[in-house]
């Protein structure tokens, strides 16, 4: 084994030779902000402005704080209030900033079986469960997953545990979920972002949108540097700055698909 | 079928227009299966070779063990090396987690297996036949080995192209180690994985008839190479 790890050490000098020259943070992120293309428009920005690279790790917002926990990243970006204060609580992670905000939307079948469209989110969703029409939930511990949980705990439907066949756990991302309700023509909560730049739609429509209960904030943690003293904390902090920051948030507001704006900055 | 179609019009677009992305893609996939493959093979034909040789107690259980762990799930390796190499974890300080490094250790723990039980078993093979001759001679022990191992070079570039193959195709694990981070960490499955999860399936089609093109020529090579030597060798 000791070999090996020389040998891969040895190997690491080849390959990363180029990164090792370049200062970089590896910023923990959420599926919805990578897919959605927001760092391929934020990134390039913040290099020309910082000379840092930043390295996105693409994964739900369960997993990104988890991979925080153990300083596997330096700064993180996710959506889940109460995980994310939950994270700083704990000692994780510090300073805790507001940074942008979207919104969820229900998509569904042109066809809307259970007759949704235009209702509010907790009303849609007693509707699905009456008309037990297939609805396809992320399953993955992410921001978007935590967020629908909320919704059917709030309206007293017990998803969970009654393993209702109308309810499918996929465990999967955003975008894969997507694919399967397209395919099933089934019911999914998705973010606005990644709904927007998704191209395999077929039947799904939006039929939910605009409830305040689908508002979905966006926030930026620094991962606690007196915790793990490896990680890059102030290139995290130049980074964490320039986001929410005059910068940052211009670039965030400037982010469209299709002429239509994506993500809104915090106006403070 | 209109998918298909649009995916082999994007593969062909992007394999002609030598798109930098998708090259750079395919550099670091061939450098990172390539890396395990080499060290797999530099570890796991003498491995083989010294297993198909001695004789020990527990020899046939650590035979079957090697054979069973040709069949390790990518994703299991991944989280091994993912927790070996976190920052938390017993190697965290290399700081090589989410580099091209962690997912050359991760393939090459996918490799080996395959490599080494493929090596014993031509190895075994040859001994079988050879072994009488050998041992009349008085060879040594390491000579023996190179010698059969030489002996079975043809058949050992078929357990190094399984091996490669086994390491092209997997996105388990260097999902884990690596995390797909654009430019630095995405390799041709990963983006796979991506791009499918975009939504965007012609595309994810068209990496993906890229990546069987690349392993069909780097097998086609090897094949020309061993015709070529056979024929020399006469």
């Amino acid at each position: 084994m000791r070999i090996l790890l020389f040998i891969a050490a040895f190997l690491s000098l080849g390959l990363g030779r180029a990164e090792a020259e370049e200062r970089f943070i590896t910023l923990a992120s959420t599926t919805s902000t990578e897919q959605s293309g927001l760092f391929s428009s934020l990134l390039p920005a913040f290099r020309k402005d910082s000379g840092i690279e930043v390295r996105v790790v693409a994964v739900g917002t369960g997993q990104a704080l988890r991979l925080g926990e153990r300083g596997d990243a330096d700064a993180l970006l996710v959506h889940d209030r109460i995980g994310e204060d939950k994270f700083v609580a704990e000692g994780f992670g510090i300073d805790r900033r507001d940074v942008m905000y979207n919104d969820f939307v229900v998509v569904g079948p042109k066809a809307d079986p259970a007759a949704i469209k235009g209702l509010t989110v907790a009303e849609a969703f007693r509707r699905i469960a009456a008309a037990q029409s297939p609805f396809t939930s992320r399953g993955d511990d992410s921001g978007t997953n935590r967020s629908e949980l909320r919704v059917w705990k709030n309206i007293g439907i017990d998803v969970k545990t009654s393993s209702q066949p109308w309810y499918r756990e996929l465990g999967a991302g955003m975008g894969p979920t997507l694919n399967t309700a397209a395919a099933m023509g089934a019911y999914a909560l998705t973010d606005r972002g990644t709904w927007a730049s998704f191209k395999n739609r077929q039947e799904l429509v939006i039929l939910v949108e605009g409830d305040k209960a689908l508002f979905n904030p966006y926030g930026s943690i620094l991962i606690n540097p007196a915790r793990h003293p490896g990680i890059k904390h102030t290139e995290a902090k130049t980074w964490h700055d320039w986001l929410t920051g005059p910068k940052g948030q211009s670039a965030i507001a400037a982010f469209k698909i299709d002429g239509e704006q994506l993500f809104f900055p915090q106006t403070r | 079928m209109h998918d298909l179609s649009t995916a082999l019009s994007t593969a062909f677009a992007m394999a002609i227009g030598l798109d930098p992305q998708v090259l750079g893609i395919v550099r670091l996939s061939v450098q990172v299966s390539g890396g395990a493959v080499l060290l797999a093979a530099m570890l796991g034909l003498p491995l083989g070779a010294l297993l198909a040789l001695a004789r020990f107690p527990g020899r046939g259980a650590l035979v079957v063990a090697l054979n069973a762990c040709m069949g390790l799930p990518p994703v299991v390796v991944g989280l091994a090396v993912y927790l070996l190499l976190s920052r938390a974890g017993p190697l965290g300080e290399l700081g090589l987690l989410f580099t091209p490094s962690a997912m050359v250790m991760a393939q090459t723990v996918l490799v080996l297996p395959i490599v080494a039980a493929l090596a014993r078993q031509v190895v075994a093979d040859l001994w079988e036949e050879y072994g009488e001759q050998l041992r009349s001679l008085g060879v040594p022990r390491l000579t023996v080995v190179a010698t059969l191992l030489w002996d079975g070079r043809f058949s050992l570039l078929t357990a190094i192209l399984a091996g490669f193959g086994r390491a092209a195709a997997e996105v388990g694990a260097v999902m884990i180690v690596g995390g797909n981070i654009s430019g630095v960490t995405r390799t041709m499955t990963t983006a796979i994985a991506l791009e499918t999860s975009k939504g965007d399936l012609p595309l994810a089609l068209a990496l993906g008839i890229i990546l069987i093109a690349l392993v069909t020529a780097v097998n086609a090579a090897v094949f020309l190479v061993g015709q070529t030597a056979r024929r020399r060798m006469g």
